[in-house]
């Protein structure tokens, strides 16, 4: 290999101090404590690549670059300060389509402006192919899941006959692509349509998963984002791109198993099961079963008041009804007259892995008073009272001891070995995953109907009032 | 086998390696403040779009330049903002919030 020019030096060594900085950031995660001094290391990480790519030979002019920077830093900040807690993974998937609308553009640019080096190298025109395919599919496939999860595409998984057969075909076309293009790099309409099917896949991908499985399909995306910036570091030898391209491959990958995992269900699975799609069958087999015990708020209260320790378990219904904060004073209320509180989280509660932890801390809740569950589980037999708001599947038996059960073998909260069972919803329909819930049947479960922090706040209001 | 893509390839092996050890270390409690800094280092493809934007090209590739320049940006200003907002957040602390803070 060729010695480098100073400047070239310089731009690579800036490279590989951003490249470690960003390995010593993930790895401030590790603990909260260390957690933000992590965070400034990976942006001063991408201040130095940001610095090292001005520097670059080939860029001749900066007004249009720095217009790209305004305007993205002006839309980057307004996000980034006003969106709320509980919309975080409607801007997560939001912003796994910014980053792979813009992979896909830097592959077209490259396809349109150096044909030549397409023609020279394998290995560049199927990066390029690769990475706006990628890019594509990433771009449309997080717009259907924000979509879902904004409630303006339904969340039940959209099926037709043939439909994984039909894109297991657009990924075979998708790829034969990008294999003639590397016997005839200078065929624009193949490129093209690899950037057709991209986005046509992103939406028949992702269509079929309901939106309760769509903490694995958001891990998935973050997990192509970061194969498509991959994929753009082989095309233009950068290796910066390739390691954070892995970190974020790799980062998206292991958080989806994690998430199949505590779902009890393989990755195939959820992406190919369409689970979900039956809510009426299931619904109607519980049909003739035992009536639910619904409670008033003063029954709850009267519950409340004689117990001695309670268990929280928040659910994606708290982040729908904003109840983060209205559980907090609960929570004190109750610590206020002797009541032991903890909170039981889930790894799948909310839409996103970790979803409800956030949203406890936006409540300034201490995250010492919440636990795993496998840490958490073994307690509830000796509990007085566990609340749950607006969780579902995650406290289901029937995940224990009903194999005919879609969930049956997930690990579940035990919430029904509590003495006594609150439960927080807001009517008697069946959960986002439509499936019928015995834990609200049980002798020793009351139902109390209703928003849940309307409801929550007339705890606390007949809690203090007594 | 083109040197470039065996460089690459080990580059990228290890980088998944070094990737997987280091998140696997990070708790549940933290999973959403990893997914959202992920999502600000993506951001890198700001990388491949300055130059886009900036480079002796075309108008319509100049064009795209800036779109990707601008997407990029948003998710490494936004993402990084959101990460420290959401970290914040968390404290260890006494008693269950007997004490609001507002």
């Amino acid at each position: 290999m060729a010695t480098l020019s100073i400047r070239d030096t310089l731009i690579q060594l800036l490279y590989l101090a951003a490249a470690i900085l960003f390995v010593q950031g993930l790895r401030g995660l590790g603990a909260a404590k260390s957690a933000r001094r992590g965070i400034l290391y990976a942006e001063i990480g991408m201040l130095f690549a940001v610095i090292g790519t001005l520097l670059h030979n080939d860029i001749i002019s900066y007004q249009w670059i720095l217009i790209g920077l305004i305007a993205g830093s002006a839309i980057g900040t307004m996000m980034g300060l006003w969106i709320p807690m509980t919309k975080m993974p409607e801007r997560i998937a939001l912003s796994h389509a910014f980053g792979g609308i813009a992979v896909a553009l830097v592959g077209i640019v490259e396809y349109i402006e150096h044909m030549d080096l397409m023609r020279e190298s394998t290995l560049h025109i199927t990066a390029t192919g690769l990475e706006v395919g990628l890019g594509a599919l990433t771009f449309t496939g997080s717009l259907m899941a924000f979509g879902k999860l904004q409630g303006v595409i339904t969340g039940k998984p959209v099926t037709f006959p043939g439909q994984n057969a039909s894109n297991g075909l657009l990924i075979a076309v998708t790829l034969g692509l990008i294999g003639y293009l590397i016997y005839s790099p200078d065929s624009a309409w193949a490129f093209y349509a690899i950037v057709v099917l991209g986005t046509v896949l992103g939406v028949s991908l992702v269509l079929p998963i309901g939106g309760a499985d769509m903490p694995v399909v958001i891990c998935l995306l973050n997990s192509y984002a970061g194969l498509a910036a991959a994929a753009t570091g082989f095309a233009l030898k950068n290796n910066v791109l390739i390691i954070c391209g892995a970190l974020d491959g790799g980062s998206g990958f292991l958080l989806g198993m994690m998430m199949s995992k505590a779902m009890n269900r393989s990755f195939t699975n959820v992406l190919f099961g369409a689970f979900g799609a039956t809510p009426e069958a299931a619904a109607a087999t519980a049909g003739g079963g035992p009536a639910p015990n619904v409670g008033t708020i003063d029954d709850s209260v009267e519950v409340l008041k004689s117990a001695r320790s309670l268990i929280v378990i928040p659910g994606y219904g708290m982040a729908v009804s904003q109840a983060q904060h209205a559980v907090r004073d609960l929570a004190a209320a109750l610590i206020a007259q002797g009541t032991s509180v903890r909170y039981a989280i889930h790894p799948v509660a909310g839409r996103m892995p970790g979803h409800m932890n956030v949203l406890l801390a936006e409540a300034n809740v201490p995250y010492d008073q919440l636990y795993d569950l496998d840490l958490i589980n073994d307690e509830f037999t000796t509990v007085d009272v566990a609340l749950v708001v607006g969780a579902n599947d995650v406290v289901n038996p029937a995940a224990r001891n009903n194999k005919q059960s879609p969930i049956y073998g997930m690990p579940i909260l035990n919430a029904d070995l509590a003495r006594s069972v609150i439960v927080l919803k807001r009517s008697l329909n069946p959960g986002f995953a439509g499936i019928e819930n015995e834990l609200f049947v049980r002798p020793n479960t009351m139902l109390v109907l209703g928003d849940a922090k309307r409801t929550i706040l007339s705890f606390t209001a007949g809690l203090k009032a007594s | 086998m083109s040197e470039s893509l065996l460089f690459g390839l080990y580059v990228f092996a290890l980088a998944v390696f070094v990737g997987y050890q280091v998140i696997s270390k990070v708790p549940h409690l933290l999973h959403t403040p990893l997914m959202s800094a992920t999502n600000a280092i993506s951001g890198i493809s700001l990388v491949g779009s300055l130059v886009a934007a900036g480079g002796r090209y075309g108008r319509l590739s100049t064009l795209l330049g800036v779109v990707a320049v601008t997407a990029a940006t948003i998710n490494v200003v936004g993402g990084f903002l959101i990460t420290d907002r959401m970290l914040r957040m968390f404290r260890k602390g006494p008693g269950a919030g007997s004490e609001p803070q507002h």
